[in-house]
């Protein structure tokens, strides 16, 4: 009982109709287009054996693929389509969120129907074929009233296993723009918020047993040839899709859309931005979890309007420099390489970000490691572990070129769990981020950089293009720059690791607020 | 005087690919045989021997590689074959009847296909059950898995009928079934040819069957038609192989007279 008096739940179920409809949305097109694409293809297919191997091979290719690297590769691809298509017939559109979803998903949910497809048509009696072109009945007539009705209960087996891919794979699209029940699960792992993430999974869960249990009905209604149970399923999953739609006629769309990437401090910092949007008498609304080259294309497009980046990440990673300039140096060139794509930078939070290396305080302090060179001797006998990206970011190899850097083994690992893992000594140093509350939480501390290789990772606000000349937005947002000073992100990032209901991004955000607004 | 043939092979030929690398097979090879309108031909041949690709060389559902194939003096290939088959009743080996349509939608299928009025073809499959001896009311909504042997074969023979085509082609339609069904299958079918005035192609394995069946037999080895005639034609015929599949009848004959004196006396 007492758990779930957690008021998180209450949250949690404040967001369900948003994510559950994006997420039915999301699904049913997807599962729709790849009916359509796979129906036909597998009786295209049915009497070649040649390009039925082919295709369902292609298909077992396509599966292999993991479902969130399938979905991350849509959506440069379709980047890439929508500049042409621009540049050719003058027709752009958005790569973002829901068409590179649908696409991935429609192409990830075409193994089982095809392959049931064929294997139906290819269980049918040579007999009853016979049968049908004895009586008169010509190829298209044999299809649809022998072939297709016969095959009908093997290919609903089929159509109900990429259904349920398919809703448990859209989970994976929140990164790429898609709002949907991953929404829970990414939030809640970044965050520490385990009952986001289970009320995630369960709402995941639950939605592709409702729909799978629907169209088992109709499949036994197909074997049974029960026309009851057919139209009983057919209408619950009419009931279903519709139940879903309905309150997305209803919303108003809202008018500020804010970027957050899939950690912690980028939850917190875009509730702020909102609240403070909310506060200001304007509209707002959060995409999240969005993956780090994703979001910066996403506001240039503009899908959304605002978000908090890091000056290093975008002069190494979107600019491909890989030479350090000094801090205010570095921001002015910024600033004018954005102001090339149309890009605002607003300004500077306060805060630096910045990858740095980081250890145990007392273990430094005995081994009398103070600097990466001091570092640089012991390396040879010690474990480095880093985010999923650092080992092939440039301020790596500046790191190992500078300072001749050479770990004993390298490991990557969930960033939540690094400072865990360097306290308790499971790794010997780790590449954390300087404004993690977990810093002073483990009692950690930073390397210093004499040689100044890491780059500055000032967090600073962006604009999209057609937000540059807005001034209300531009008001709103003023008084947090320059306001957000290490130590009260720190704090922050600390709170939102709590853990508690006062951890969740909202409530730190207002903390936030209190912190820095009145000064 | 012979009435002129309804249904005419003049030289057919027809081999199979065996598949790779064996050389072709040759399923029906140099037949000439006329079928009289309203005549019951058995086609007599152990497995192998090319009767059912001869039978579907006439609706076209194989067509042949030589030679010609002529109904009611029109060549099939300057047919289209999807209306010749219409207008042809076939009985398939195990009735072949549709596991997930009714009996009713089964025989009425095509009817269906030649697009006649729903009232039209309702009236005509429940004509066609009464024909063939089944309850309408029992069985027109029942499902093929539902009947026994005998009533599939029965629905199979009324879906044939359905289009009143004036040919009929059976592929070993009793072959399946036990002797007693078989028999009255057989004589009951035997009704109907006379009764509506059909020409049937028959085929089966059994000689007896076509001997008491049949109005003329045929008799098939290795895609060859070795003799054809009624069944006291065929005694007479000097073919080594013929005169073996008449051998089983005649032991039977003459056992089940010794056996079975005519007469009631226990």
């Amino acid at each position: 009982m007492s758990a779930f008096a957690d008021p998180r739940w209450g949250e949690a179920l404040s967001h369900l109709s948003d994510y559950l409809g994006n997420h039915v949305r999301v699904s049913v097109a997807a599962l729709a287009l790849g009916l359509l694409i796979s129906l036909p293809l597998a009786v295209a297919v049915r009497r070649r054996p040649l390009l039925r191997g082919a295709l369902l091979g292609l298909a077992s290719i396509v599966q292999t693929v993991p479902g969130l690297a399938l979905l991350a590769l849509f959506y440069p691809l379709l980047l890439a389509l929508a500049s042409l298509s621009l540049a050719w017939f003058g027709i752009g559109f958005s790569a973002f969120g829901f068409l590179p979803a649908v696409l991935a998903l429609a192409l990830y949910s075409m193994l089982p129907v095809l392959r049931n497809t064929i294997t139906g048509l290819q269980g049918i009696e040579p007999a009853i074929l016979e049968a049908a072109e004895g009586v008169g009945m010509t190829p298209r007539q044999s299809l649809w009233s022998v072939e297709l009705p016969l095959a009908a209960p093997v290919m609903m087996a089929g159509v109900r296993t990429a259904a349920v891919w398919v809703i448990g794979t859209a989970t994976l699209s929140t990164p790429i723009g898609q709002t949907s029940l991953g929404n829970y699960i990414f939030a809640g792992l970044q965050t520490q918020n385990w009952v986001f993430v289970l009320f995630g999974c369960l709402a995941a869960a639950v939605l592709a047993l409702a729909v799978d249990q629907l169209l088992a009905l109709i499949e036994r209604g197909l074997r049974l040839r029960s026309r009851f149970r057919v139209a009983l399923g057919g209408i619950g999953v009419a009931a279903l899709v519709a139940a879903t739609l309905v309150p997305a006629v209803a919303r108003s769309p809202s008018s500020y859309i804010v970027g957050a990437k899939t950690f912690a401090e980028q939850y917190v910092l875009s509730a702020l931005i909102a609240q403070r949007l909310r506060a200001a008498g304007l509209s707002a609304s959060s995409r999240e979890g969005l993956g780090s080259s994703v979001i910066f294309s996403a506001l240039a497009t503009g899908d959304i309007d605002v978000y908090v980046d890091y000056s290093g990440t975008l002069w190494a990673n979107q600019f491909h420099r890989s030479d350090v300039r000094p801090r205010a140096q570095l921001l002015g060139e910024l600033q004018a390489l954005l102001a090339r794509q149309n890009i605002t930078l607003l300004g500077e939070l306060g805060f630096e970000n910045a990858y740095a290396l980081v250890m145990p305080r007392q273990r430094a302090e005995a081994l009398g490691i103070h600097s990466i060179s001091d570092l640089a001797a012991h390396a040879s006998t010690m474990s480095l572990a880093a985010d999923y990206e650092f080992f092939s970011r440039p301020e790596w190899a500046g790191l190992r070129a500078a300072y001749g850097l050479s770990f004993r083994t390298q490991r990557q690992m969930q960033p939540d769990f690094m400072y865990a893992a360097v306290a308790s000594g499971e790794v010997d140093v780790i590449a954390g981020y300087t404004s993690d509350g977990l810093i002073a939480k483990y009692d950690l501390v930073v390397l210093e950089d004499p040689d100044h290789t890491i780059p500055p990772y000032d967090a600073i606000v962006l604009l999209a293009p057609k937000r540059a000349s807005d001034h209300a937005l531009r008001e709103a947002l003023a008084p947090l720059l320059g306001r957000i000073d290490i130590s009260v992100m720190r704090e922050a990032n600390l709170r939102a690791a709590g853990g508690d209901s006062a951890a969740s991004p909202e409530a730190v955000a207002r903390w936030l607020w209190e912190k820095v607004g009145k000064r | 005087m012979p009435a002129p043939p309804l249904i005419a092979y003049t030289h057919v030929g027809k081999s199979f690919d065996a598949g790779r690398g064996s050389t072709p097979v040759l399923a029906v090879d140099d037949v000439s045989l006329e079928i009289a309108a309203g005549e019951l031909l058995a086609i007599v041949g152990g497995s192998g021997s090319g009767k059912t690709t001869l039978l579907r060389l006439a609706n076209r559902l194989i067509d042949a590689d030589r030679g010609s194939v002529e109904i009611d003096g029109e060549d099939v290939r300057a047919a289209d074959p999807v209306a010749l088959r219409r207008r042809i009743g076939y009985v398939f080996q195990s009735g072949g009847l549709f596991p997930h349509l009714s009996v009713g939608s089964n025989i009425g299928i095509t009817p269906k296909l030649l697009g006649w009025p729903k009232e039209a073809i309702a009236a005509r499959v429940d004509e066609l059950l009464e024909l063939v001896r089944l309850d309408r009311a029992r069985y027109r909504d029942r499902l093929p898995h539902e009947l026994s042997g005998g009533e599939r074969q029965r629905v199979g023979v009324a879906r044939a009928l359905a289009a009143r085509p004036k040919i009929v082609l059976m592929d070993e339609p009793f072959g399946a079934l036990d002797p007693l069904t078989r028999d009255a299958l057989g004589d009951d079918y035997r009704g109907l040819h006379d009764k509506l005035g059909l020409t049937t192609v028959m085929i089966t394995h059994d000689m007896s069957e076509a001997i008491l069946l049949a109005d003329r037999v045929a008799v098939m080895r290795a895609g060859r038609l070795l003799a054809q005639g009624s069944p006291f034609e065929l005694s007479e015929s000097l073919d080594p192989y013929v005169s073996e599949m008449l051998r089983t009848p005649r032991r039977q004959a003459e056992r089940l007279s010794a056996l079975l004196p005519l007469g009631d006396q226990a």
